[in-house]
């Protein structure tokens, strides 16, 4: 990933590491470049590594190996407040013996700003944040979408170039998340600051995201677009981890450029597009995204026959579970269309899909 | 306005008020067993002993008449009382020397007089010897020449109200007498200056043992939770010494020929004629209660520090703060409540202290309690131990409602 | 008349008393001072008695220090959980005064001497009021160091080397009050042993003794506690010091440290029992031959194996024998030994009860300057 000072990205790990004990390494080997007014997400469950990563960016953890560049700087052995990276923390860190007004003073008081400089950088800061009326109470007095909305603007108002959230939206309810998401997008597009966002949420990364960092188990396991990792993860965990996914498990039978034909635990055969294949004869699991699976006339030429396990309503679209390849736990997502497309339970139905939307990946 | 009534037609406020009733009443009776215990342990004896400190009917009740017929006594006059005051002395002496009474009395108005003990015990020989229709006065001045000094039926007549204020003037220094309140001489004022010492020396070590605390408690609090434990038994310890055990040791460490004074000749730090006095002084009882009620200040601290969560400090760094800047501005106002509590705790803990400083303050490291202790086992003066707790407790008060005032106690919390 | 009964009861216990064991309590609680005293006495009294009357027990507590507060509390509360107390003569006279303590009638309630004496005349001066029952009397006095090179091998040989820090060098040890220390301080001044208390009573004689302490203030250590002297004489922490005389008898020849006895205006003082007032008659009766027993010639005499402490029976000094586990004979360590008491003081309680308060705050006064 080293690349010459000239192109350089904004934000560059080099090769990092970390180990707690000297035992088990939390960070295997990350490499990561983040341009300037970039919004990456470090996406993975809980204990992949993304936290630490972001901590080693703030300053808070040291990389046990590697370096961290920030505009072309190592900052490895430059103290977080020197850093002028800001942060929002998992459960807002507002201070909670300072007003609102006081809480976003603060960075700009120990940057030694006059008082009428504060009071206008605090002003607009909490108007950007449709907080203006707030200034004057405790943290405590706030719901938790106005508290969150404040640990943004006192993050935002010293001005840092470069933003690292770390699941912030976590203690929110759905609604105001998916509200929030949107502001914190529309912040991030409008002050062209570059945002690091940790989160375990998909959804959440996948919305908000000009790129996702997927981890596991210390390693990132695809940087992408939010697009491109939906559509093509590059292996089995991603596409778990990344929306809903059927899973059909089986053996590569034959491998000829990107088709590989597997042969299914029941003894059916199809193909396949191969991403992520060891090689004839090994195991492979395949990926179908629910909604990518057409059924009865609308099904393709890769098509099988599906036997109807069980129907669930949901309004816009209805679940439906199925035999298929002998996996019984087969979703497919019909549009609720109006068309009265009506299936019942216990019927048999032929089930197809694109062959580039089954992706072989690694069992 | 209207009334609003339930469905029923009771009123609404009315409903509601009967339904909160019963609920106040099951309150009450849940805590009813610790209100009783409270009201048998701590207002009764502190009502008990409020009334000691002021109590004064044994001279009035073992001397009904005299103190009656010395109302019409002027002293202004300097002329001794009357033959019937005598009279009535020798009534009252006879009754009390029967129900045994009289050394009683002496006993109490020696505390203000010294030599009444003794002049009210030789009366009991003297009384069952008088012959009647002779001059009870002039048998009382041929018993003893204090029959007829003017001072000793001063001291009755000032003690014959039910209530004294003798108690609460001596704890002060002061002393009543026939022209007034006046200062005790200088050789024998010793109260104001132990109340003074008292909480000098104890908002010191209150101050001691939040700056030793503190940094412990800040790592107890941040260490895991194994370790912490660990280590708070090592604060705990000196709760689980007994006292003599640890001042014993303190002995050992402290004294000039202890071991600290040994390491230091050795180091060549001081001399072998200059040891160090570290105990028997106000330095040792600051040490050793320093010692004693460090955990007091630990704990309440500890359990406030915990609850604080590390991003705090965190956040006050990537917001541009340094070290010291996050500490003061951002950790340190939050453990304020803690400090409040532990402050309180110690403070009060201290102030009533008296075995420590016993043993180990010497004549300069004595706190009032050490002379309230002395009142209630040696000398049984118990109207003057009541007044000088009472004093204290005074003091503690206005203490906490100061401490209110600056600090706020709706602040303090134990965690 | 509240009277009639009390005497009525006065004159069943005299009847009862030593005739019937059934009428007396099986158990009885004797409160002393703990450690050595307490063995002592266990030894000398309680383990003969108990042998004596089988079936009944002796509970021993140790709350004598305690003693005075505790009796008036109990009394206040009308609850009295103690039959017999070991106090010192002070505290009996305070417990007399305040009736705390059950009056006496010595040569009825007590055995006569071996020699045929009565008890007020065997018991003599140690009767120092109507409640008490003495059993012991010890002495205030000071022991020193023998191993000091400040002193340049001399040795202290009266009182007043306490108030020589030129030729005796180091730190006293003294008792922190004024009762004794007051008395020495003058004696060294030279008032005459005669006069002490009638210098004592005018401010002047108060002001002359406190400043005779004053040249010797900045090299005393205070104590509270009767072992503090010992302890700082065996660490040397003090030179010199007074504490009580079975204490040092301890130090010196249990411990054998080498330290040594300074047998000059040594003050003495009486310890014995008192009955607390109000007790039931069973308890009462029980109390009362314990006491007549225990307190004979040859038991009070048994004592001083144990402790050096002096019997307070004359007739009992001629029994003194030897110390029961170190074997050596006892009478020489006794305080009240001719040659040990050829200078003395009594300590003089009535003059104390009537100034103890005021010395005190004159004492306190004094040490806070």
């Amino acid at each position: 990933m080293s690349q010459s000072q000239g192109t350089q990205p904004f934000v560059l790990f080099d090769n990092v590491q970390k180990s707690y004990d000297g035992i088990t390494l939390v960070v295997k080997s990350f490499n990561l470049g983040i341009d300037k007014g970039e919004f990456i997400t470090l996406l993975g469950p809980s204990g992949s590594g993304k936290t630490t990563c972001l901590m080693m960016l703030a300053g808070f953890e040291t990389a046990t190996h590697g370096d961290i560049f920030l505009d072309g700087r190592s900052i490895n052995n430059i103290p977080p407040h020197k850093r002028g990276i800001g942060m929002v923390f998992q459960n807002y860190a507002l201070f909670p013996h300072m007003t609102v007004a006081e809480n976003l003073a603060f960075p700009l008081e120990v940057r030694g700003m006059t008082q009428t400089e504060r009071e206008d950088k605090v002003r607009k800061a909490l108007d950007m944040v449709q907080m203006g009326k707030f200034g004057g109470r405790r943290p405590a007095q706030l719901s938790g979408g106005q508290q969150q909305r404040i640990a943004l603007a006192r993050a935002l108002v010293f001005e840092p170039s470069l933003v690292l959230m770390d699941e912030p939206l976590g203690a929110l309810d759905k609604q105001l998340r998916e509200h929030m998401q949107f502001e914190i997008k529309h912040l991030h597009e409008h002050l062209g600051i570059t945002v690091v966002y940790v989160t375990h949420d998909q959804s959440e990364a996948l919305t908000m995201s000009d790129r996702i960092a997927v981890f596991n188990d210390g390693i990132v396991q695809q940087l992408a677009r939010p697009a491109d990792l939906y559509e093509r993860p590059s292996n089995s965990f991603v596409a778990q981890f990344i929306g809903e996914n059927n899973k059909l498990k089986g053996i590569v039978k034959d491998l000829k450029g990107e088709t590989a034909l597997v042969e299914f635990t029941n003894g059916q055969q199809a193909e396949a597009l191969a991403v992520n294949c060891e090689g004839i004869g090994k195991p492979t699991l395949c990926s179908i995204r629910p909604e990518r699976v057409r059924i009865g006339s609308q099904a393709g030429m890769y098509a099988t026959e599906g036997k109807v396990l069980e129907l669930i309503y949901l309004g816009d679209h209805i679940r439906c579970r199925m035999s298929v390849y002998g996996d019984d736990s087969f979703i497919v997502k019909i549009p609720n269309a109006g068309d009265g497309t009506m299936l019942s339970v216990g019927q048999t139905i032929r089930v197809g899909w694109d062959k580039n939307d089954c992706r072989a990946l690694d069992a | 306005m209207e009334q609003l009534q339930t469905l029923n037609g009771v009123p609404l406020k009315k409903q509601i008020a009967r339904a909160l009733f019963k609920q106040k009443v099951r309150a009450l009776l849940l805590i009813a067993p610790l209100l009783i215990f409270i009201l048998i342990t701590f207002v009764i004896p502190i009502a008990d002993m409020l009334m000691r400190s002021i109590d004064n009917s044994i001279v009035s009740q073992t001397l009904p008449q005299t103190t009656t017929s010395l109302e019409s006594w002027d002293p202004k006059t300097a002329q001794l009382p009357d033959e019937a005051t005598y009279t009535a002395l020798y009534n009252d002496l006879k009754q009390a020397v029967e129900q045994k009474n009289h050394t009683k009395l002496g006993t109490r108005l020696n505390y203000e007089n010294s030599g009444m003990s003794s002049l009210f015990r030789k009366v009991g020989k003297d009384v069952s010897k008088m012959k009647e229709g002779v001059s009870y006065k002039e048998q009382f001045l041929a018993a003893d020449k204090a029959w007829g000094d003017l001072n000793t039926w001063n001291l009755f007549k000032l003690y014959s109200p039910k209530y004294t204020d003798g108690y609460f003037l001596a704890a002060l220094d002061m002393k009543k007498t026939p022209d007034g309140i006046q200062r005790l001489p200088e050789s024998e004022r010793i109260y104001l200056n132990l109340f003074a010492r008292t909480i000098f020396m104890s908002l010191l070590i209150t101050a001691l043992c939040l700056v030793l605390g503190y940094p412990i408690a800040w790592l107890l609090a941040n260490l895991p939770m194994r370790t912490s434990n660990l280590l708070m038994i090592l604060v705990l310890l000196p709760f689980w010494t007994s006292l003599l055990v640890r001042t014993s040791a303190w002995k050992v460490l402290l004294q000039q020929q202890g071991v600290i004074n040994d390491i230091l000749v050795w180091l060549g730090v001081i001399s072998h004629s200059g040891r160090l006095e570290l105990i028997n002084n106000q330095l040792g009882t600051l040490i050793a209660m320093t010692h004693i009620l460090l955990p007091f200040m630990i704990l309440p601290l500890y359990s406030v520090m915990r609850t604080i969560p590390p991003s705090y400090l965190r956040a006050a760094k990537s917001l541009g703060a340094t070290d010291w800047t996050a500490f003061w501005r951002v950790y340190f106002p939050q453990t304020v409540a803690g400090i409040g509590a532990g402050a309180i705790l110690t403070f009060i803990l201290a102030i009533g202290y008296y075995i420590t400083p016993e043993l180990v303050g010497g004549t300069q490291g004595t706190f009032i309690s050490n002379r309230i202790a002395y009142h209630i086992s040696s000398s049984l003066n118990w109207g003057m131990a009541a007044a000088l707790g009472t004093i204290l407790l005074t003091l503690v008060l206005v203490l906490y409602w100061v401490y209110d005032k600056i600090v706020g106690i709706d602040k303090v919390k134990l965690g | 008349m509240k009277l009639k009964p009390i005497f009525a009861a006065v004159s069943i216990a005299t009847f009862s008393s030593g005739l019937l064991a059934a009428d007396m309590a099986k158990e009885m609680t004797i409160v002393s001072w703990g450690g050595a005293y307490s063995n002592s006495q266990i030894k000398a009294y309680h383990e003969p008695y108990m042998a004596a009357n089988p079936g009944f027990k002796i509970i021993n507590d140790e709350s004598s220090n305690e003693a005075v507060a505790k009796l008036r509390a109990m009394a206040e509360a009308k609850n009295i959980t103690w039959d017999l107390v070991d106090v010192e003569g002070p505290d009996s006279q305070r417990l007399c005064d305040e009736g705390l303590a059950m009056e006496m009638d010595f040569d009825k309630d007590l055995a006569p001497g071996k020699d045929g004496s009565t008890p007020t005349k065997d018991f003599g001066d140690s009767l120092i009021n109507k409640c008490f029952i003495p059993q012991i009397v010890f002495s205030t006095t000071f022991g020193y160091r023998t191993d000091v090179p400040e002193w340049n091998g001399k040795k202290p040989e009266d009182l007043c080397a306490v108030f020589d820090t030129k030729t005796f060098p180091g730190k006293r040890s003294l008792e922190k009050r004024p009762k004794k220390n007051l008395e020495w301080a003058l004696l060294c001044d030279g008032v005459p042993k005669e006069k002490l208390y009638e210098v004592l009573s005018t401010p002047e004689g108060v002001d002359k003794a406190l400043a005779k302490l004053d040249t010797i203030k900045k090299d005393v250590l205070w104590w509270s506690a009767g072992a503090e002297t010992p302890q700082r004489l065996a660490d040397k922490e003090a030179v010199i010091g007074s504490t009580y005389n079975g204490r040092l008898f301890d130090v010196i020849e249990e411990k054998k440290q080498p330290v040594a006895m300074l047998w000059d205006y040594q003050i003495f003082d009486f310890d014995g029992w008192i009955v607390p007032a109000g007790l039931p008659e069973d308890r009462k009766a029980r109390v009362l031959d314990f006491l007549k027993v225990s307190t004979d010639t040859q038991h009070l005499a048994d004592q001083a194996k144990y402790i050096s402490y002096g019997p307070a029976r004359a007739s009992s000094q001629p029994l003194v024998g030897k110390h029961a586990t170190l074997g050596i004979e006892m009478a020489p360590h006794m305080p009240n030994n001719p040659a040990n008491a050829k200078r003395y003081l009594v300590n003089n309680i009535e003059w104390w009860s009537n100034n103890e308060d005021e010395m005190n705050k004159k004492f306190e006064a004094w040490l806070a300057k």
